[in-house]
């Protein structure tokens, strides 16, 4: 049986106040696979998964990205959200008041009233999200406290990470999750991306794509492809053993 | 303008919903004040002699007053002779004797359903046979009478006095006597005089020693004739070891034309004794342009007579044109404790300064102060608060939190804090931050599949969080429900 496209990226420009940044991009996701972005800071990668959420901020000049078969860029960042488009932020944001467990039950009940389904309700809801802090090693006392309100900044990756495990998005799109996390929580966060993996990745037909400086996350997590990205385009794609090659003579040997 | 500032542009223009007429005959005199205002007022209440004695002298203090100005809120001067100083439904003062309906029965419906259309049931069948655990007992007051005091007799029974200021003034002289005007004295402020030579009605409340009320108390405040002040008066005290949680609420016409509430609140705890007083403040706040509203100048202050005696000020404040108010505690008894809490909201072209003053005259007393404005549209928000620390008050303590949120960008936040510590060992802290509802924010909320608007929705509400945590269950589901209609225009 062919495999679908999840998404189609055809010859995409995309620029941030006046300055482009994406340069003829293109790329090809299918359900199931697991793509590494790799490249240098200010290359693009974080361009593209702003530009895949709908971040208004991030203006697409020409080009096209087709998801599960349909222009996406007509969608606005909550349809896209709604239709499955979830990325884990560089940088999350505090929410002062707001505790993690109320943000993720409106959020849930937020997707499925978009997707006509009935709103789960506390009862069905905790066990719910109890399961998936075991998932990322977590404390339950983190679900009562404000969201990212005082985290450090591994225990702000390992939250991005438990939202995504409670919404099950069917693409995934880490943006440097990897970084600034000590080994520990480095590994923490690949058992919770690899559990992702295998419960909802498969089942759903998903697809992950994972945006990093490193090679030390795919110790982790193994990709079926690697993309090298330089000046706003991937000017090389590979198996996993790219980004060890890549880890040996680093971005300079691709710097044209 | 950007999509994220039209989403918040409609999720502020809510429209208000109490603003209907209550279309009654009322009893009301002529517009304008005098020493014959005065008396006619005191006769229509059928006052005993000291009662006209303390307005006169009131009213001839406030002649010699001028309007203060010292405030940030910006309005053209009030003409004093056009306002009403009297208005009352007919038939609930039939008798110009004061004397009241004897029961709920006796009540204009029209009025009752005036009540019940604002969510306030004055049935007490009905309220006993609900489902709610809780139940409140109301003193609602229309226009400048009390029309109705709910659960008296359940509360007489544990001793509890609870009714109408103008019965009390009837039936518990003595109490009036010795505590009237000791908190709030008439020579307190230009609005505490006026309050004092004109007011009309408002709640008594006496909770005896020992006593812990078993229900909470309200008052629910009605303006509806035109051109109408309204002065109430509250008076409130918890003897030794008393305990008493007092909730307050009020509502308003949509009229064009401006309208005063100048009110005066007093709190007395003895020893022991502890006073929780919230309100939640829904007078019509003016339309889009600013035009009409009510001024909401209010002095409300309480005293902590006895020793660890407690009052607690928590206050949402989402209506008025322009809201002026300072819910203060004087700390007089050793260890005694004064708490303020503040939710401040101010949309289209609402103005608000609030604040508190915390004065620490005895020993170990502490006070905390949590305030949190909220601006938008061209709304402007103050905070303005005092803590004084007296030379007597040997460590003393106060700590004082003031935040501000912003929407959009012709709102506006200001904080003014005034510490003044006369003694070695007092310990005053005071922190503020100022905030926005950022794009990322609101962004991050998105991709998570959370609408815009419940986002701000959920955005402001965890602001207010502490806040709405301190009001009692009932009124916290409210006020929550007021933020939200005084912020949204269009959820769902």
């Amino acid at each position: 049986m062919k495999t679908k496209h999840i998404l189609k990226i055809r010859s995409l420009f995309a620029s941030i106040d006046g300055n482009d940044i994406l340069r003829d991009l293109n790329l090809d996701v299918k359900q199931g696979e697991v793509h590494a972005i790799m490249g240098p800071n200010g290359s693009g990668k974080s361009t593209l998964a702003h530009v895949l959420i709908g971040n208004k901020d991030y203006i697409v000049t020409s080009g096209e990205i087709e998801y599960e078969g349909h222009d996406l860029l007509s969608l606005s960042a909550h349809e896209r959200a709604c239709k499955g488009i979830f990325m884990a932020f560089q940088y999350p944001i505090d929410i002062p008041g707001v505790s993690n467990m109320q943000f993720l039950k409106t959020a849930v009940n937020s997707l499925r009233k978009y997707r006509g389904l009935d709103e789960l309700n506390a009862i069905d809801f905790i066990p719910h999200v109890k399961a998936k802090v075991k998932k990322i090693g977590g404390d339950e006392k983190l679900l009562h406290r404000a969201v990212n309100e005082g985290f450090s900044g591994g225990e702000k990756k390992r939250n991005e990470i438990l939202q995504m495990l409670v919404l099950e998005p069917k693409l995934a799109i880490l943006d440097e999750t990897d970084s600034g996390l000590d080994i520990d929580a480095l590994r923490v966060v690949a058992e919770g991306v690899n559990a992702y993996r295998s419960d909802t990745l498969k089942d759903q037909k998903g697809a992950l794509i994972i945006i990093t400086h490193y090679q030390r996350l795919l110790n982790y997590i193994k990709p079926d492809y690697v993309h090298i990205f330089m000046n706003g385009r991937i000017v090389q794609s590979a198996g996993p053993e790219l980004a060890h090659e890549l880890e040996a003579k680093g971005y300079k040997a691709w710097a044209a | 303008m950007t999509a994220h500032a039209q989403n918040l542009e409609r999720f502020v223009g809510g429209e208000y919903q109490h603003g209907f007429v209550t279309d009654i005959e009322e009893d009301s005199i002529k517009p304008g004040l005098s020493e014959e205002v005065v008396r006619l007022i005191s006769a229509k209440k059928n006052e005993p002699e000291f009662m006209l004695e303390w307005r006169l002298k009131a009213y001839r203090h406030w002649l010699t007053l001028e309007v203060p100005t010292w405030s940030m809120v910006h309005y053209s001067p009030i003409d004093y002779d056009a306002i009403v100083y009297y208005a009352a439904p007919k038939k609930s003062s039939a008798n110009d004797s004061g004397n009241r309906p004897e029961s709920l029965e006796d009540v204009d419906p029209i009025i009752l359903q005036t009540y019940a259309k604002l969510g306030i049931p004055l049935h007490e069948q009905a309220l006993l046979a609900g489902v709610k655990g809780a139940t409140v007992a109301v003193d609602a007051v229309f226009d400048s009478v009390s029309v109705a005091t709910t659960f008296k007799e359940e509360l007489a029974k544990v001793g509890i006095i609870f009714c109408p200021f103008s019965e009390a003034v009837q039936k518990h002289p003595e109490l009036i006597k010795k505590y009237l005007g000791t908190v709030v004295s008439y020579t307190d402020n230009f609005y505490a005089a006026l309050n004092a030579t004109v007011f009309s009605d408002g709640s008594f409340c006496y909770i005896p020693k020992g006593v812990r009320c078993p229900m909470e108390l309200s008052t629910y405040f009605r303006i509806n004739a035109a051109n109408t002040g309204q002065f109430e008066r509250t008076l409130i005290i918890a003897d030794e070891g008393s305990y008493v949680s007092y909730l307050e609420g009020c509502t308003a016409p949509m009229r064009d034309e401006h309208q005063l509430h100048a009110a005066v609140v007093e709190l007395i705890t003895l020893d022991d004794a502890e006073i929780k007083y919230s309100t939640v403040q829904n007078w019509y706040p003016g339309d889009k342009e600013g035009k009409g509203g009510i001024y909401n100048f209010v002095t409300k202050r309480g005293s902590c007579r006895g020793a660890r005696s407690k009052i607690s000020w928590t206050q949402v404040e989402t209506g008025s044109a322009i809201t002026w108010k300072y819910p203060s505690v004087i700390l007089k008894g050793d260890d005694s404790v004064g708490e303020f809490y503040s939710v401040a909201l101010t949309n289209n072209y609402q103005q608000a300064d609030t604040g508190t003053k915390m004065i620490h005259i005895g020993k170990n007393t502490s006070s905390t102060i949590l305030s949190k404005g909220i601006s938008a549209g061209h709304g402007a928000n103050t905070y303005r608060g005092l803590v004084r620390m007296g030379k007597r008050a040997v460590n003393a303590r106060n700590h004082s939190q003031c935040d501000s949120l912003l929407l959009g960008d012709k709102s506006s936040a200001h904080t003014f804090p005034y510490i003044e510590a006369k003694h070695a060992s007092v310990k005053v802290e005071h922190e503020a931050t100022t905030s926005k509802i950022s794009d990322e924010q609101l962004l991050y909320c998105v991709q998570r599949g959370i609408p815009e608007e419940d986002a701000i929705s959920m955005i402001i509400t965890g602001f207010c969080k502490q806040v709405f945590r301190k009001l009692p269950m009932e009124f916290a589901v409210e006020a929550q429900a007021l933020m939200e209609v005084s912020l949204e225009g269009c959820i769902g």
